[in-house]
């Protein structure tokens, strides 16, 4: 196993084998295939209920969430079995789509117990995506979409992970703050660097494509029915998407 | 500042304990200083100008006038306690007087401790004129091995005089073998305002406490809060009630209760009296291993125009929560004590940073039992 920030390049940093998840006895994902190398970023499709969420999820270690089949690595270390907190130690690191509000847990806070950063520069982590008014308020008490998806990525920086897993980043923000989340989740990604300095992956459910005017990515793979059906180019896909629907995916399942 | 005198009696282990309820024998963030160890009153004194902190023997002998507050907003025939009480020969408890427009900044305290095996009775008047304010920490603590049998009967009259203040911080540090028996009340003149804090995070045998605020003045405001810890073995049984009597008047009574075992009955009670008055209660309870919360919010309304609402919630941790934080790399026990100190965070209205702090103090000492 490679600790977290050190790790060969040209390498694969999540590799999936043949899994199979179950939630509640009832088998959601199949058969399931993916590889990430270091430095990549790959996007998830697909419609409604095909599992993308669940893929995420799983990755992560949430409960309910019942690996039947196949592995999971990371980093070269099979992952099956441990805690979601051993999984962020590694370098994982994903932003919820729903967070739960805490009550009395200040967002400054989380972000200590995140990251063991001083004030001043967990200040300096909020400024760069406008919530320092937020440090002291409860954590996604009354946040507004957009202000949830800044304190996600503004958690995701002071954790600085390896592999982010992104779930609909730009569902619910308008149209200025995308730009602020966007370039976030950039540096996120080491996308401000040369390529071949690239260390961070990640990977992105998204519907509108939007996030991809502010990020490269690398691969795109389509999911229906808990299985991932193809592969491509990202932008490619999601443009057919938007002339055709998922029709030709649905289609796939015949 | 003078220091307390601190009777030779007093062991490392008793002051670690007075420590943990609030009470600085060193006197540094404190004006005023009330000390009973069991029935011997070790020490009453204040700096403050305009207040007066002294036992309740020497101020019913300086002040003939007192009478009028003594034994009033309570009633002797009340219950076994109060008959207990008010049949001493020899009063012990202290008497806390703001004049008017008098102001402590530095808070006062009031350390009541239980060295023995007996029944300590104090009866208590705390009074604010017109304009005062008063701040109080009152800390109650038993030393670590008092043995079966030990209780405490307490008696407290508090009047709030016209646009006065009264903040009283009861922190509690008790035995496993201690009965606690408060029996308080409260009496609002016009714009008055009376926060009552209570915290208990350590084990106790048995707390059974309701304390009262009439609020007959127009405008007046009521506060209760109370946070506790509930262990195996422990029992409390904890209400308050306001009583809206004028117009204007509003009362906010806000439990947070966590069981590891024990019982805690949360009771609560808002009457309506006239027009234009509110009211709102909550309790918030956490099961982390079997026991019970029952919580029994009721609200009474009488006319038209008063506006009352309670809410009460009993449950445990969401996993959702947990695993919120196991993603951020907080190992799961971490998650777990970080979402109590969370849930048990209660910021009270009106009450000054030190108070703030010493309550904040309590809970973070009890936060590695979680």
């Amino acid at each position: 196993m490679f600790p977290r920030g050190q790790y060969n390049p040209g390498t694969v940093m999540l590799d999936i084998k043949d899994l199979h998840v179950e939630i509640g006895g009832k088998e959601i994902l199949h058969d399931i295939n993916l590889q990430i190398g270091e430095g990549e970023t790959h996007v998830l499709m697909g419609p409604n209920g095909s599992g993308k969420s669940t893929l995420l999820m799983t990755i992560m270690g949430f409960s309910g969430y019942t690996v039947t089949q196949g592995s999971i690595r990371f980093k070269g270390k099979e992952i099956n079995g441990l805690p979601v907190n051993e999984r962020a130690k590694m370098g994982m690191g994903i932003m919820f789509q729903r967070p739960p509000t805490i009550s009395g847990l200040k967002l400054s806070k989380l972000l200590t117990a995140a990251s063991g950063e001083t004030k001043e520069e967990i200040e300096k982590y909020a400024k760069a995506v406008n919530m320092e008014r937020f440090l002291d308020r409860d954590i996604n008490k009354g946040f507004s979409g957009g202000e949830i998806k800044r304190s996600e990525v503004l958690q995701l920086s002071v954790q600085h992970p390896d592999f982010v897993m992104l779930d609909e980043p730009e569902s619910g923000v308008d149209l200025e703050n995308i730009s602020l989340i966007g370039a976030a989740i950039g540096r996120l990604l080491d996308k401000d660097k040369h390529i071949v300095h690239r260390k961070k992956s990640g990977l992105i459910i998204t519907h509108t494509g939007f996030i991809l005017d502010y990020i490269d990515t690398n691969q795109g793979h389509m999911m229906c029915d808990g299985m991932i059906k193809c592969h491509g180019a990202a932008r490619e896909m999601l443009k057919e998407i938007r002339e055709r629907g998922y029709k030709e995916c649905m289609e796939c399942r015949k | 500042m003078q220091k307390v005198d601190v009777p030779g009696s007093l062991t490392p282990d008793d002051r670690d304990r007075m420590a943990q309820v609030g009470i600085d024998l060193a006197m540094t963030t404190r004006c005023g200083s009330y000390l009973q160890l069991n029935q011997d009153v070790a020490h009453a004194t204040c700096s403050e100008t305009g207040i007066e902190v002294m036992s309740i023997a020497d101020a019913l002998e300086r002040y003939p006038e007192l009478e009028k507050n003594y034994w009033k907003v309570v009633q002797k025939d009340k219950d076994d306690v109060t008959k207990h009480v008010a049949a001493q020969k020899n009063p012990r408890g202290y008497v806390i007087i703001g004049r008017k427009g008098s102001k402590n900044i530095l808070p006062i305290q009031a350390c009541l401790y239980l060295g023995k095996e007996q029944i300590q009775h104090v009866h208590n008047i705390i009074i604010a004129e017109e304009d005062a304010e008063l701040h109080i920490v009152s800390g109650c603590a038993s030393a670590r091995h008092v043995g079966r049998g030990g209780a405490h009967y307490g008696i407290s009259e508090f009047y709030v005089g016209k646009n006065a203040k009264i903040s009283f911080t009861m922190i509690h540090t008790w035995g496993e073998e201690i009965e606690v028996y408060p029996r308080s009340a409260a009496l609002l003149s016009e714009g008055a305002t009376f926060l009552s804090n209570y915290v208990c995070m350590q084990p106790v045998k048995k707390v059974q406490m309701y304390p009262t605020a009439t609020l007959s003045g127009e405008r007046s405001v009521a506060r209760f809060s109370s946070i506790v810890i509930a262990s195996p073995g422990s029992s409390m049984d904890l209400g308050s009630r306001a009583i809206l009597a004028a117009k204007g008047a509003s009362a906010e009574l806000i439990t947070r209760a966590i069981t590891r075992g024990g019982t805690i009955i949360s009771r609560g009670e808002i009457q309506g009296k006239v027009d234009g008055t509110r009211g709102h209660l909550e309790c918030k309870g956490l099961i982390l291993k079997d026991g019970l919360i029952h919580a029994i919010p009721e609200i009474h309304g009488e006319v038209v125009g008063t506006e009352l609402s309670h809410e009460a919630a009993v449950g445990k941790i969401a996993q959702e929560e947990i695993e919120y934080l196991m993603a951020r790399g907080l190992s799961e026990e971490e998650a777990t004590a970080t979402i109590i100190r969370g849930f048990l965070d209660v910021k009270i209205q009106g009450l000054p940073d030190a108070l703030q702090k010493q309550i904040d103090a309590a809970i973070d000492a009890a936060e590695s039992g979680f």
